[in-house]
């Protein structure tokens, strides 16, 4: 389908193209599809490649965002991020992250799939598990510092079940991570359950049918029927749970600023650059995480084919 | 239960005599373990559903409570007067909340409405015309969906510093029109739908290809629409790093923002922050009971694109 010359099409290609059921398209006046895209491509490009292209020229300066001379200073950046601990520690917060993203898609997983079965006030459940995905972010952080304060909810709760010596949960740098993740998980879990069931339900039901007249257990069903309808799901949820973990930003910045020990890699690149200036370190921070963001995605292409290729 | 078996299979490995061993010992502990199984799957869900339903109660109720009444009672306890509103009025007054509802209803309805044209605009392109370089234009939507627009903002606040959007409502609105991937996606998949002999027979009716876009394919794409317009509504009002990096003028909060400076001052007076987080909560809450249905389909939609 190589094209040597935009404006003149062969006579014989039409007629191909009706043997495959297609209506020719309109191939001469080829200008015609530009002025459809001038205005996406312009933010396209504007929008996402442009800041891409000069945060990786940004990387090897010493520029503080405002000088008018960039000043080159090759990898030296690079070298800092990877030898300063205090700039690379900030990379094993993730891994509460990491560990809280695996718990809900675990627990994501179990209630798409008793739900999927026959349930009393099933859209009541669904709705209410769902529910917490669609608030807003600073509300979430706002509900959860009362949750966590001292002698807030949570308090208030262990105390009913008689635990009265608690720790501070946003204060102790050896806890404030996990309550952190636990609201991450609190936040997003319903997003995985409501895909999760999606992807079960478009299973067809006389599939079900057959394993019940052939006597399958709800485990068989689950490990034979469910489990194989949703790997696709389940392997891009995992993937974003990853990349998702290395990215957190908004949970701890709103509710700690990132004070006691709860800064992620996000919020320190932010700091850098907006609170101490340092654009052109705070770029190679960002440029790191870029690379292995999309080092991940490369992987997942490589494990889960999808059909996103038939867009093109 | 015990239905004639058909005469045994030539070969029975190992591994299907343990099965048959599970299957037959899962039916027949089944009278037993269905109640049981049934009870705690019960049990699970209603867990599951106080742990999402109490950490908003408990704010709720606090909202509620006057001064001395929330120093003495504990996050459990139900306030005394439900018809305690001035909490409520105090945290909408002293933030400027209408400010912050104006601000974000303005950025929404602008940024959706150009989200939508330059959606279906680009949908309409790339899969109604063939032309030179629309692999590559595909591929340049593709990978920006892999980028992460949070560690770009380093760099794209110069841009949107240099073209003079800093501090203004434009910042927003071009920054969540212009990085869209997923809306171009639901656009071009039902755009697929729509046959396209309905465009061939407005072109032998001498209509151009504006005519069509406009009058055929951009009518026809409502439901898309309407799917693009739930999520990509719900993603601007719940949106904080944007405004709160773009627009620091205090005269420009939206929800997220003006909430999020409203704690700072008022400090330890929770009972006013748990007014001002329910009335962010509140409109969420109306929206999803609206429009559930949609909301499922559409995420749905975006995720698996």
């Amino acid at each position: 389908m190589a094209v040597t010359s935009p404006t003149v099409a062969t006579p014989t290609e039409p007629r191909k193209r009706s043997a495959t059921s297609r209506p020719p398209r309109q191939r001469s006046g080829s200008l015609t599809p530009w002025l459809f895209l001038v205005v996406p491509l312009g933010l396209l490009l504007v929008f996402t490649y442009l800041p891409v292209a000069n945060m990786v020229w940004y990387s090897f300066t010493s520029w503080d965002g405002l000088d008018a001379v960039k000043e080159g200073v090759g990898f030296k950046n690079y070298v800092d991020i990877f030898t300063r601990p205090e700039l690379f520690r900030v990379f094993f917060v993730s891994l509460y992250y990491l560990v809280g993203a695996l718990v809900q898609l675990a627990l994501a997983l179990y209630f798409a799939t008793i739900l999927s079965f026959s349930t009393r006030f099933r859209n009541f459940f669904k709705g209410v598990i769902f529910f917490p995905y669609l608030l807003n972010g600073v509300a979430i952080g706002l509900v959860f510092l009362y949750f966590f304060r001292p002698d807030g909810t949570l308090d208030a709760l262990l105390g009913v079940v008689g635990l009265k010596d608690t720790p501070l949960w946003l204060g102790d740098p050896s806890i404030v991570n996990y309550s952190l993740a636990g609201t991450s998980v609190w936040r997003y879990l319903g997003l995985n359950f409501v895909l999760f069931l999606g992807a079960i339900q478009a299973i067809p039901d006389d599939v079900y049918e057959a394993a019940d007249l052939d006597g399958a257990t709800s485990w068989q069903k689950f490990r034979y029927i469910i489990f194989p309808g949703i790997k696709q799901i389940v392997g891009l949820s995992l993937i974003l749970a990853v990349s998702g973990a290395l990215s957190v930003f908004e949970i701890p910045f709103i509710m700690t600023s990132g004070a006691n020990g709860s800064e992620t890699f996000v919020i320190q690149t932010v700091d850098t650059a907006f609170r101490y200036s340092k654009v052109g370190l705070a770029s190679a921070m960002a440029v790191v995480l870029l690379i292995i963001v999309l080092v991940i995605s490369a992987i997942q292409r490589k494990f889960f084919p999808d059909e996103k290729g038939d867009l093109v | 239960m015990s239905a004639p078996t058909a005469p045994a299979p030539t070969r029975i490995t190992a591994a299907d005599k343990m099965r048959g061993a599970a299957a037959r010992f899962s039916r027949s502990v089944a009278p037993v373990a269905g109640p049981l199984a049934t009870t705690a799957k019960y049990i699970s869900l209603v867990v599951a559903c106080a742990a999402a339903v109490v950490p908003i109660l408990t704010i709720f109720f606090a909202a509620f409570k006057s001064r001395e009444e929330y120093v003495t009672s504990g996050p459990l306890d139900l306030p005394q007067n439900w018809f305690n509103f001035s909490n409520f009025t105090r945290a909408f007054t002293d933030s400027d909340m209408l400010a912050g509802f104006v601000n974000t209803m303005i950025i929404l309805v602008v940024a959706l409405a150009g989200t939508i044209l330059i959606g279906t605009m680009t949908a309409y392109a790339v899969d109604r015309f063939d032309f030179r370089g629309k692999k590559l234009v595909m591929a340049g939507f593709l990978l920006a969906t892999l980028v992460p627009a949070v560690t770009t903002q380093v760099a794209t606040f110069q841009i949107i510093n240099g073209l003079g959007l800093f501090n203004t409502r434009w910042a927003a609105i071009v920054l969540f029109m212009g990085t869209d991937i997923i809306a171009i996606y639901i656009f071009l998949q039902f755009m697929r739908s729509i046959p396209r002999s309905l465009d061939e027979a407005a072109m032998l009716d001498g209509a151009n290809r504006l005519t069509i876009y406009a009058r055929i394919v951009f009518p026809l794409l409502k439901p898309a629409i309407a799917t693009v317009v739930i999520i990509k509504g719900i993603a601007i009002y719940n949106e904080f790093y944007i405004p709160f990096l773009y627009m620091p003028s205090s005269k420009l909060g939206v929800i997220s923002t003006t909430l999020f400076r409203f704690k700072g001052p008022t400090g330890s007076e929770w009972e006013v922050i748990a007014a001002g987080t329910i009335l962010v909560i509140v409109p969420t809450l109306i929206a999803f009971l609206l429009l559930q249905r949609h909301i499922y389909n559409g995420l749905t939609a975006g995720a698996t694109k």
